[in-house]
């Protein structure tokens, strides 16, 4: 996106992908975040941060993505009387990311929903815990019940709360339906039970307790968290990992990838009412978690990725091993994806439920996996493939129906290519021309003060945005879950869809909880 | 008229017992067919066991209504299970009531566990009430329709005495009572939550028909209803036995002949659990809009089923 026309003074921004910096005013910021969505773009991650002790008021940080890559625009705001521009009018997904904003710093959009988003449990509403001198009070009584949900009225409509207590065991969210029958006419969400001050919490880290906090936030994704946030650390110090590093940490994510979408495969299958799938895709994903904790010692890959490359080598048995795993994986995958595509019992529910429209996910900025299977061809590891990617040309999977099916089609495609890399991969680990130390050192000093980290998880592109000082001090830390901007879409998908589908279209997107309350 | 009362007793006392194990034997052929390590056959004895030990929790606004219906469930399936000829058919109590009065009994127990499914007021509840009673008024005639066809070859619409019919008659092979097995294996599919209509091991409150109804109980009123569940699909699956493979089943009040008709009612039980299992296994739920669809099958096969007697005579 070329600033220029817009009286913006465009830096180089340190990041894994292409990226700018600018200060905007607020007109400014309107119009770049017009001209981004012009530009094909969309909103990634919203935050603020509290800078009076430099004397520079409170800081707002909008990022947005185009076709030439990331756009950091930063805005002051002199105190918390001040208000920024609302830019829920170009960007849907921004309603929440500006509710949160307030929530944690106290500076507000000019928007007209000023509802709480994670403060409504047991906060007092005009504190805000990113502010640095925040003090903890005492909790209060839950406020929960003053949240105003938008009803329908009409002949025979009624209200289905569901959560943040479900019956089976899974994350907390509540989920108000305005039904009539059996049909939705509208669904709100709930989030932020599990808020637990990652952000906060960041900014008392030395930068390597910050690798162990980001390998946390969401425990499915640990190692695209990990490998966001390294890359944000080594974009901040001006290094490259070691070869053979970049290689391992490919390797963990697209095990990382390949573990997930078998788990959800199944547990969509699980939805729908055929158990058989959920034995079968748990079998395999058990197998991939098992081969992480023999090889690296943890199930999940947690704290396998660390700045300035990975942890440990991987032994070559244990690459032999992968490498024949990858290939009987795929084997089996594909012959369960032929029981899946012939069950006609299963390709009725997948067809047609839960439908986001390809112009829908424009509109709503719908990313990632969700993204793809609604036509939104986006994929950071094709289109700003950082090494060991730019070497292995991955394949997009896109599909656009945007139904429930698609996302089973864009998983199946998948898992099936994260297979196929994990061979390429595996091969490339045995050859002599990949062998190095696994680790470098970082600088004493950093090169940038403001970094950005940007890798595709398998949910979609996790973003690890730091603000250093030059001594390594944690400013602060913006971990930005790709459910962000999913989560309003599936309000617009399951319209119309009847209620008892809703668990099945919920399960396809399968968001993040405690990754987004952080 | 003593050996009569006595073989009674232990029909009911056998369905009592027997019914928890057919439970754990269709888990247990589920979790086999989709190459799970099967729980302990013995499972649903041990979830009943320990929900009798626990103390119950009843929410504040519950109507007596709410205590009420967990006994009178169990009731009408203890009831049921004294109608239905499983191990022989020399039943006084079976004089009493019919096939009609047996789908009666199923209506009681329906309407009652709705009618405290909506007593709380929660939205599941209701939810789960209206499903129920929206499968129920779709499954119901069709059952009714298979009885009859059943009951048009023996003349009667004593179960008893249709089992004495069909088993220790002249040999006769009967066209419509296939389609009828059809329609009443479909029937009891819906009727006892299973796939494709209801998934019994789902934990999704949304997607619930008969566990949604019971996500308020607890304790010993939740132990009798998961009883009284096992007993429902213990009575179905006798009743299809009686209709459709009645042989084995003792006739009067013979000690022996009601012993030696045990192991070949556990026999079959097994046969028709696996079949069960299998039938859950291979199918996914359906679209709650499409269970129209499947019982109306169902119906039509069983109207069939009654063209094929009346007009053929077959």
């Amino acid at each position: 996106m070329d600033l220029t026309p817009l009286g913006l003074v465009a830096a180089p921004l340190a990041a894994g992908v292409p990226g700018q910096r600018a200060q905007a005013s607020s007109g400014q910021l309107l119009t770049a975040c017009r001209l981004a969505w012009e530009n094909d773009g969309r909103l990634v991650a919203m935050w603020g941060t509290d800078e009076r002790y430099r004397q520079r008021g409170f800081g707002l940080r909008v990022v947005v993505e185009d076709r030439e890559g990331l756009t950091l625009l930063e805005h002051t705001l002199p105190d918390d009387r001040a208000r920024y521009p609302d830019v829920t009018p170009i960007f849907p997904a921004a309603n929440r990311m500006q509710r949160a904003t307030f929530d944690l710093l106290g500076i507000a959009a000019e928007a007209d929903d000023t509802r709480p988003w994670l403060w409504a449990e047991s906060h007092a509403t005009r504190e805000f815990p990113l502010r640095r001198d925040y003090t903890v009070s005492e909790p209060q009584a839950s406020r929960q019940d003053e949240y105003e949900f938008v009803r329908v009225d009409g002949e025979g409509v009624h209200e289905i709360a569901v959560g943040p207590v479900h019956a089976g065991i899974i994350e907390p969210g509540h989920f108000r339906f305005q039904v009539v029958g059996e049909k939705v006419l509208r669904l709100e969400e709930r989030l932020g039970y599990t808020h637990k001050g990652v952000e906060k919490r960041f900014a008392s880290c030395s930068i390597d307790e910050g690798e162990k906090l980001a390998g946390r936030i969401c425990g499915d994704s640990t190692v695209a968290y990990a490998w966001a946030y390294a890359q944000a650390v080594e974009s901040a110090a001006g290094v490259l990992p070691p070869v053979r590093a970049r290689w391992l940490r490919a390797l963990c994510l697209e095990r990382e990838r390949l573990a997930n979408h078998l788990g959800d495969l199944g547990a969509i299958g699980n939805d729908a009412g055929f158990a058989f799938g959920l034995a079968q895709f748990s079998r395999l994903r058990e197998d991939v978690l098992r081969a992480n904790a023999t090889a690296f010692g943890h199930r999940l890959l947690m704290d396998v990725v660390v700045p300035g490359g990975v942890a440990q080598d991987l032994a070559f048995e244990h690459v032999h091993a992968m490498h024949d795993e990858a290939g009987r994986i795929a084997r089996q995958v594909r012959r369960i994806r032929e029981i899946y595509d012939e069950h006609a019992g299963v390709q009725d529910r997948f067809r047609g439920a839960g439908r986001a429209s390809p112009e829908l996910a424009r509109t709503m900025g719908l990313v990632g996996l969700a993204g793809r299977a609604s036509g939104e061809a986006h994929d950071l590891r094709c289109e700003y493939p950082c090494s060991p990617y730019d070497l292995l040309d991955v394949r997009m999977a896109v599909q656009s129906a945007g139904d429930v099916w698609a996302r089973v089609a864009v998983r199946f495609d998948e898992a099936l290519e994260s297979a196929r890399l994990l061979g390429i991969i595996t091969t490339a680990l045995l050859d002599p021309a990949t062998m190095s130390p696994v680790q470098c050192a970082l600088p004493s000093r950093t090169s940038a003060n403001v970094a950005i980290g940007y890798v595709e998880g398998w949910r979609g592109p996790v973003m690890m945005a730091l603000e250093l000082d030059d001594d390594w001090t944690i400013r602060r830390c913006r971990p930005q879950d790709p459910s962000w901007c999913n989560w309003p879409v599936i309000e617009h998908a399951v319209i119309g869809n009847i209620v008892a589908d809703f668990p099945l279209i919920n399960k396809s997107f399968n968001l993040a909880y405690s990754g987004q309350d952080l | 008229m003593l050996g009569a009362l006595a073989s009674q007793i232990l029909q009911v006392a056998v369905a009592l017992a027997l019914a928890p194990l057919l439970v754990g034997w269709v888990d247990q052929c589920r979790a086999w067919l989709s190459n799970r390590r099967a729980p302990s056959i013995l499972l649903p004895y041990r979830t009943i066991h320990k929900l009798f030990v626990k103390d119950a929790v009843v929410a504040d606004n519950a109507s007596p209504l709410f205590r009420l219906a967990p006994y009178v469930v169990f009731g009408a399936m203890a009831c049921a299970a004294a109608i239905v000829p499983s191990l022989g058919t020399a039943l006084p109590f079976g004089t009493a009531a019919d096939t009609i009065a047996l789908v009666g009994l199923f209506a009681l127990a329906r309407v009652f566990i709705a009618l405290a499914a909506m007593d709380i007021g929660t939205a599941f509840g209701t939810l789960g009430a209206r499903r129920e009673m929206f499968i129920g008024f779709l499954a119901e005639p069709a059952l009714l329709m298979v009885l009859f066809t059943a009951s048009l070859i023996s003349g009667s619409t004593s179960l008893p005495t249709i089992v004495d019919t069909l088993a220790h008659g002249p040999l006769g092979i009967y066209p419509s009572l296939a389609f009828a097995g059809v329609a009443f294996t479909m029937v009891s599919l819906a009727e006892n939550a299973r796939v494709p209509i209801d998934n019994p091991a789902t934990h999704l409150e949304l997607t619930m028909i008969h566990e949604a109804m019971l996500l308020e109980y607890s304790a010993r009123h939740l132990a009798l209803l998961e009883w009284a569940s096992a007993l429902k699909l213990f009575n179905y699956s006798c009743i299809g036995l009686a209709l459709f493979v009645p042989f084995g089943v003792a006739s009067g009040a013979n000690a022996l002949a009601i012993l030696g008709a045990a192991p070949v009612l556990i026999a079959k039980l097994a046969v028709g659990g696996a079949l069960l299992a299998l039938i859950e296994t291979l199918s996914a739920k359906l679209r709650i809009f499409r269970a129209p669809e499947f019982l109306a099958t169902a119906f039509l096969l069983a109207v069939l089923a009654m063209l094929v007697k009346l007009l053929l005579g077959a």
